[in-house]
């Protein structure tokens, strides 16, 4: 009986081992064919966090301040939703440019390559937490291609698809926004990173490219940024972004 | 042409049958979101009323989308068998209900009439049924499918393992594999949501898991879950790509899956292309679809039509191509479609009855995301009410948590949790194996004493 209760505690667990290999919840144990009570409550701790993260705001000050190195003028836009309950049940506003905003862009409308959008999409904190990291790998790399950058535009309670109205009105060839993913159990801090060319309202899915689960213990920022870039160029190369464009840089070598 | 009741002197007037369907669904946030919910309990109460006094028939010759401008209509009508349809011709809605629910409708005379029945006629009952009619009129469909294994069987529940890895790493993959098949999980399938659509990665799974499969024997069938498009290229390359299974998510409009990147003769092509590779032992069902209320919505491609009539629409095209597996991924796309754990829980009970009706291998992604107001505990419920309603299979993820889609299903505890309080077993080969390997005792109770040794067995693989 005693070795039957201590084959129950999470240490003694005979799957311990396979924790080296991932972050998913593997070697937690049973107690007869259920979680055990430390491994149950740790999972709600877990979900607490996340659902706080849906609640998080960005930090525009300090991510703007952080921002001026790379010598960049910095827009701070708003979606048409109000606030993050209104977010949350109507997607279609948080897809849209605020009247005001949109009229802030005209007057910064150019002949861009590339726009950077940055929304807090599900999770500021993400954003707030990685953003920096991120850009710091991804600009140099647009810098040194020559690339024009259109200014960097924040979005407060953006969506994917408010980046094709923001950089339809820049007049940028293409849209990267880098938006603040769903809050999983193990991670409330990814950045997704989607790709559109020739970006303008009403497109759907299938016209652009993700790269998700950008953050320190997911996708790390100099890869990510890396296949963005590569992404990008060839984006530029075939015209297009979505179905028609297969990341296939692991079959060519890199 | 226009539907109405009159409920204590008011008038209530639906202009088609379309609007009739989405006011009498049961409300959840998606309708409200599209602007097409009824305005108040009492007129979805009316729209309830006048759909269940709709004669069938008139599904046959009201489309609720064009036949010309929509693909999926037009197979929905093109495929619709009246010989099937004759024994339930003089029914309405309300009366397909009763007949449902009749102890004399058994497992073999809904079999006689799925082909009878379209998407639009299972959805409009479903509307009218409380959860526990489709508990009881799912519970007595069953759709057996067959790959390398048995599943659908009554008195047997499957998992589909899901072993996802935020980078794809494969010693991560594998990790939960191992894991997973400890537990007894994955008779289903192995299936891999890939975090990038690359073909290089994908294959590499799919020949990683191949290589376990034949290492171990296990009579088990493999999926990335790749865009229809990857897995067709792989397959044109090489003729020796270890795909079993076909995947791609679909909607109920051709609009939806013109969002998704695919048409019906794409997915004919990857169909033809999955089967010409004559991988199965015992059967040749190949293909594997998602679906989801709220999808054609998502790609502003509902025409009108609330969400879970187009979900509905969806099971048309799956069941033209003979799955292995599909289910819908319920609470997956958030609560501006389905709010809270009670909208879940209905939207699971009706996608797994209106599938079931239509003759698909119905399992279901118990699930939700932490943008919803759900937890484990709704999840545990409809866990089991799925049970219950002899639903073919669930996912089966390390402790709830898809570290790479960021949400939460069920657990591989949780699927043994099913099987032990509602006495199911797994698909008759899988456990054979899994007793053979001393995985489970011949009750399928789980051998707590032999972990260690197997997990030295299987992680010799990976784990040096």
């Amino acid at each position: 009986m005693d070795k039957v209760i201590k084959g129950l505690t999470t240490h003694d667990s005979p799957l311990n081992p396979l924790k080296e290999f991932t972050a998913a919840r593997v070697g937690i144990g049973r107690t007869g064919t259920s979680i055990p009570t430390k491994q149950s409550l740790a999972f709600k701790l877990a979900h607490a966090h996340a659902r706080d993260a849906v609640y998080s705001v960005l930090d525009i000050d300090g991510l703007s301040n952080d921002i001026k190195q790379f010598n960049l003028p910095v827009l701070l836009l708003h979606s048409k939703a109000g606030n993050r309950a209104e977010y949350l049940q109507r997607p279609d506003l948080g897809r849209k440019l605020k009247k005001s905003s949109a009229n802030q862009l005209k007057e910064y409308t150019g002949d861009y390559d590339v726009s950077i959008i940055i929304a807090d999409g599900l999770s500021a904190a993400a954003i707030n937490e990685n953003v920096i990291g991120l850009l710091n790998h991804l600009i140099p790399l647009f810098t040194a291609a020559n690339l024009k950058l259109a200014p960097v535009c924040f979005v407060e309670q953006g969506r994917v698809a408010v980046s094709d109205k923001v950089a339809h009105l820049l007049n940028a060839k293409l849209s990267v926004i880098l938006i603040g993913e769903r809050p999983g159990l193990s991670s409330a801090d990814s950045i997704g990173a989607y790709l559109t060319y020739g970006p303008k309202p009403g497109l759907t899915d299938e016209s652009r490219n993700c790269i998700s689960n950008i953050r320190p213990q997911g996708l790390m920022f100099k890869p990510a940024a890396d296949k963005i870039f590569y992404l990008i160029q060839e984006a530029f190369r075939m015209k297009l972004t979505g179905i028609g464009l297969k990341d296939n840089q692991g079959l060519i070598g890199h | 042409m226009s539907y109405q009741t009159t409920i204590g002197g008011k008038v209530y007037r639906f202009d088609d049958l379309k609007t009739l369907l989405a006011k009498a669904s049961p409300f959840r946030t998606g309708d409200a979101l599209a602007g097409l919910c009824a305005e108040s309990y009492e007129e979805r109460v009316a729209a309830q009323i006048t759909l269940a006094d709709v004669p069938l028939k008139v599904f046959l010759s009201e489309l609720i989308i064009p036949y010309e401008s929509d693909e999926v209509t037009r197979l929905i009508i093109d495929s619709h068998d009246l010989n099937a349809f004759s024994l339930i011709s003089h029914l309405t809605v309300g009366e397909l209900r009763d007949w449902l629910l009749m102890d004399e409708t058994t497992t073999s005379i809904l079999k006689s009439i799925e082909a009878g029945l379209t998407p639009e006629m299972v959805a409009s009952v479903s509307k009218i049924m409380r959860n526990q009619d489709l508990i009881a009129v799912a519970k007595k469909c069953e759709v057996i499918t067959h790959f390398r294994n048995t599943i659908g069987l009554k008195g047997h529940f499957s998992t589909r393992l899901q072993p996802n890895h935020p980078t794809d790493d494969p010693k991560g993959v594998a990790a939960s594999i191992i894991e997973g098949l400890l537990y007894g999980s994955g008779d289903a399938c192995i299936g891999i949501n890939p975090a990038t659509d690359s073909p290089s990665h994908v294959m590499s799974l799919l020949w990683m898991i191949d290589q376990l499969r034949q290492q171990f024997d296990i009579p088990m069938q493999s999926c990335v879950l790749s865009h229809i498009t990857t897995t067709l290229e792989l397959i044109n390359k090489n003729k020796d790509a270890p795909i079993d299974l076909c995947f791609q998510s679909i909607g109920g409009t051709e609009l939806t899956n013109t969002s998704f990147g695919v048409s019906l003769s794409l997915i004919e092509e990857a169909y033809q292309a999955t089967l010409s590779l004559k991988r199965g032992t015992i059967g040749n069902n190949v293909m594997y679809f998602e679906t989801g209320q709220g999808s054609a919505l998502s790609a502003n491609a509902h025409h009108g039509v609330d969400q879970q009539t187009c979900e509905a629409r969806a099971y048309a095209i799956a069941r033209k191509f003979k799955p292995l597996l599909v289910n819908s991924v319920v609470g997956f796309i958030g609560p501006e479609y389905l709010y809270d754990g009670k909208q879940i829980i209905r939207a699971a009970l009706e996608d797994h009855f209106c599938a079931k009706l239509l003759g698909l291998p119905m399992g279901m992604d118990v699930c939700y995301t932490n943008h919803a107001e759900a937890d484990q505990d709704d999840m545990d419920n409809l866990l089991t009410l799925l049970g219950v309603a002899g639903c073919n299979f669930i996912m089966g993820i390390p402790g709830s948590d898809d570290i790479m889609l960021n949400y939460q299903s069920t657990s591989f505890h949780d699927a043994l949790y099913l099987r032990k309080v509602l006495g199911l077993k797994a698909a008759p080969e899988f456990e054979a194996w899994l007793i053979k390997q001393g995985i489970v005792d011949k009750q399928g109770k789980l051998t707590s004493a032999n972990e260690g040794s197997l997990y030295n067995h299987f992680g010799s693989l990976w784990i040096k």
